[in-house]
């Protein structure tokens, strides 16, 4: 449950962000997690609702977006996205690659009046 | 009115995580974190490696564990600095918690230090702690499953040890398959099959470390 964990320094961001905006409500944060993060989206509500309680953010709708992982071959340089966790190139076979997407893991923007 | 952010979840801890390898670059101190979920042999593969690098190599270890300091204190017994934390019920171990027990260590005096992390293949996956490798270890008892279960472990790791190979035949444990399949998700990745408890494999192992060590050492000097 190290969703506890990110989800503090998501209401750290977002909360800092709103004074500066003078923001009194948030109403929406959209966060974006790669599907190669070990973030569990539900874990990360729950976690969202326990620790926005009392803040300027508790009640907020938290959108997750989730993104694919995509990879780019070391060899041949062709950027796909695999199959299951077969992360070889379809191309040329090569087994080096290099994450493109799917490590994303960051609050992308949050609305509020 | 909408806010754009684009602000990284782990700001925090990346920060710290950076100022951790900049510390250990100073001191060139090569440092491994080890992960595996409970049970696998992560106290047993250090205290046999530690066996075969002290003392021509000077070793220390940094003990993460929930609540109890037992790992620890099998590890002292080796003679080796050993640094204790206590996370007090946190999962896993972050890059703050490993800042605040470096300056009981004497590292102009160390050249590897072992951060042996919480058992659990998920959070410390997501959490950089400074070190210049991450080696995750599973054990042929656990199964077959654990690479498709927690790829994020084995595509971070440098390395994967498979433990408790001389209980294999007593497991359904397909080593080759496996293997392939720890591949297909990291394909650079170095897999040393070895017994801990029996010492099978284990010069294979401690040998690479040696040679990392080594590299690291002339990148120092370069």
């Amino acid at each position: 449950m190290h969703e506890f964990a990110l989800v503090k320094g998501l209401l750290e961001a977002v909360l800092e962000g709103a004074r500066a905006h003078g923001i009194k409500r948030v109403e929406k944060i959209k966060v974006v997690v790669g599907e190669l993060t070990a973030v569990n989206s539900e874990a990360l509500e729950f976690s969202f609702q326990v620790l926005s309680r009392e803040t300027p953010a508790g009640g907020a709708v938290l959108q997750v977006e989730k993104k694919k992982i995509q990879l780019k071959c070391e060899k041949c340089h062709r950027v796909y996205f695999p199959q299951g966790l077969k992360f070889n190139c379809p191309g040329c076979g090569g087994r080096n690659t290099e994450i493109i997407k799917g490590r994303e893991l960051f609050v992308d923007y949050f609305e509020g009046k | 009115m909408k806010i754009f952010m684009a602000q990284d979840l782990l700001r925090a801890n990346t920060g710290m995580a950076k100022r951790n390898k900049r510390e250990f670059a100073h001191y060139n101190n090569l440092v491994i974190n080890l992960i595996s979920s409970p049970g696998a042999g992560k106290t047993t593969l250090l205290e046999k490696t530690l066996d075969f690098l002290s003392p021509q190599l000077k070793i220390a270890v940094i003990e993460g564990d929930i609540y109890t300091s037992r790992d620890g204190e099998r590890l002292e017994k080796k003679g080796i600095e050993v640094v204790q934390i206590n996370t007090a019920g946190a999962c896993h171990l972050d890059a703050g918690m490993v800042a605040g027990v470096l300056k009981v260590l004497p590292l102009d005096k160390i050249d590897i230090i072992f951060i042996e992390n919480l058992g659990n293949l998920v959070c410390p996956a997501e959490f950089d702690l400074g070190e210049d490798i991450k080696v995750v270890l599973l054990s042929v008892s656990e199964g077959s499953d654990k690479p498709a279960k927690y790829p994020l472990a084995f595509r971070q790791s440098r390395a994967c040890v498979i433990n408790k190979l001389d209980l294999i035949d007593y497991t359904d444990f397909d080593l080759e398959r496996v293997s392939g399949e720890i591949k297909d998700i990291n394909g650079s990745i170095e897999i040393f099959s070895l017994s801990a408890v029996k010492g099978e494999g284990l010069g294979e192992w401690c040998n690479w470390l040696k040679k990392m060590r080594n590299r690291k050492k002339i990148s120092a000097t370069v």
